[in-house]
């Protein structure tokens, strides 16, 4: 029978979750790495048992832990990010220059097709690679080499390079996002970029249209639409259907469209699932009401899914990276809260219930679809 | 110290979760290169640490820079060495194997 596997990240260690493909019942793994932040895990396309993870500290820094059992054992591996040639400087939050410095891995992203190779999103903002199942990392310097670099900011988390989607229908082609810069295209493995950020609106930038400095929160695409994206941005609901020449607005009815997270349906490329929060000063759900919003139309027409879900003294956030899916039939959807809480939904998100309910704050949650 | 003085066995605490990186036990012992002067460095400690335990690399100190990360502090025989040249001799105790060489996480936050 098929099973899936759920990769926890959370501020005090990793959580490996598995179930059959029922996906009632659940074995908790963990904590690996105690103690320890654990920003993202995520495992291969082409080689399930290989994991890689996030480990980072205040105190230790940087460190990358590997694993070729699905999560049995991990073996440290490189941690040496340095930007390639000067650094340069960015702008700080209050629009002053201010050098670049690596603080930590956001996001690993493995190749499609090669379990050694794997993408790094750091703060600050740029983007590596390992073809070396991660013991040697190189810049990918045309992205802060573009042009537009030293007009990025942080966002309130830092600036951190959050999320990378490689499109397996196009070669070459990859996205990326930035908080707060906004989104980037290459279509050349990563050489060249360029933003892509037509459409977007951000009141907090002195030019609200600008071409960078948008506080993208989290891109989403199916793989069967390479150039349909959507977009949770700081506040806003978006989509694009030209690979993010242009965007537009498809917050629709929405309660709010602040929110981190936004995920697609793996067999409904149309279908979409966010969780508003309530505003960028108050990161919990409205009303104390824990809801993720569907949509089966790419945005616009919005339901609201609470079934299982609390619905009241609920004052949770979801990060940027705490929701995945599973491409089980019916499709499985998953998040997690800074409560510590992971949900499951096993029918497209009609219905949830909680996995594990104690964790420490969850940070970020990928799923392995298991044969 | 060795026969050939060039080097000394230095103990080292590390913390917890050093520890449990390298896996190894509450101290650890390494052998350090000794200086012109025959006296043993933090610098000459790192990089014996490193040198046995790999995985410890950046996690006590920048890997380009060298410089001690910010929340980590290095006390020897009751004095703070966080703050001198990682090149300063150590005491002697230390170098003799009588006292360790203690990396100590600062108290910040939980």
């Amino acid at each position: 029978m098929s099973g899936v596997r759920v990769l926890v990240g959370t501020r005090k260690g990793a959580f490996i979750l598995t179930s059959d493909g029922k996906r009632d019942k659940w074995d908790i793994a963990g904590p690996h790495f105690g103690g320890w932040e654990i920003y993202h895990v995520k495992g291969s396309p082409v080689d399930p048992n290989r994991l890689y993870a996030s480990q980072s500290s205040g105190w230790f820094g940087q460190l990358i832990q590997r694993s070729n059992d699905a999560g049995k054992t991990w073996e440290p591996v490189g941690n040496k990010f340095v930007y390639d040639g000067t650094p340069g400087t960015h702008q700080w939050y209050d629009g002053t220059p201010h050098p670049w410095e690596f603080k930590r891995v956001w996001h690993l992203e493995p190749s499609l097709t090669d379990p050694d190779k794997v993408y790094a999103g750091i703060e600050d903002a740029a983007l590596f690679y390992s073809a070396d199942g991660g013991q040697n990392w190189a810049e990918l310097s045309g992205l802060r080499g573009h042009g537009t670099g030293p007009h990025w900011m942080p966002g309130a988390g830092g600036m951190c390079l959050h999320t990378i989607l490689l499109d397996q229908n196009v070669p070459g082609r990859m996205f990326i996002a930035i908080s707060a810069a906004g989104a980037f295209r290459s279509d050349d493995a990563g050489k060249t970029w360029r933003p892509i950020n037509n459409g977007l609106n951000s009141k907090f930038l002195p030019d609200p249209t600008a071409e960078v400095g948008h506080c993208v929160h989290r891109l989403a695409m199916h793989k069967s639409r390479p150039g349909v994206l959507f977009m949770q941005k700081h506040w806003d609901v978006m989509r694009t259907d030209n690979a993010g020449d242009s965007w537009t607005e498809v917050s629709g009815n929405l309660p709010t469209d602040f929110g981190f997270v936004i995920d697609v349906h793996a067999h409904e490329p149309e279908t979409i699932y966010v969780v508003p929060i309530k505003s960028d000063s108050e990161h919990y759900p409205i009303d104390g009401k824990l809801r993720v919003y569907r949509s089966r139309s790419g945005g616009n027409e919005w339901e609201e899914l609470s079934k299982g879900l609390p619905q009241r003294d609920c004052y949770v956030n979801v990060l940027r990276d705490a929701m995945a899916v599973d491409s089980l039939d019916k499709c499985g959807i998953y998040f997690g809260t800074t409560g510590g809480q992971v949900y499951a939904s096993s029918d497209a998100g009609d219905s949830w219930a909680p996995i594990v309910r104690d964790l420490p704050a969850v940070v970020s949650v990928e799923v392995q679809t298991l044969p | 110290m060795t026969n050939s003085a060039t080097t000394a066995l230095i103990r080292v605490e590390l913390p917890a979760h050093l520890r449990t990186l390298a896996r190894v036990g509450a101290e650890i012992t390494v052998s350090a290169a000794l200086n012109a002067e025959g006296r043993v460095t933090p610098h000459a400690i790192l990089d014996a640490i490193e040198l046995a335990h790999p995985m410890l690399r950046g996690t006590i100190r920048d890997q380009v820079t060298h410089q001690r990360r910010p929340f980590l502090r290095f006390f020897a025989c009751a004095e703070d060495w966080s703050h001198e040249s990682a090149d300063a001799p150590l005491p002697g105790e230390v170098a003799s194997g009588q006292e360790p060489f203690l990396v100590i996480g600062a108290i910040a936050g939980g």
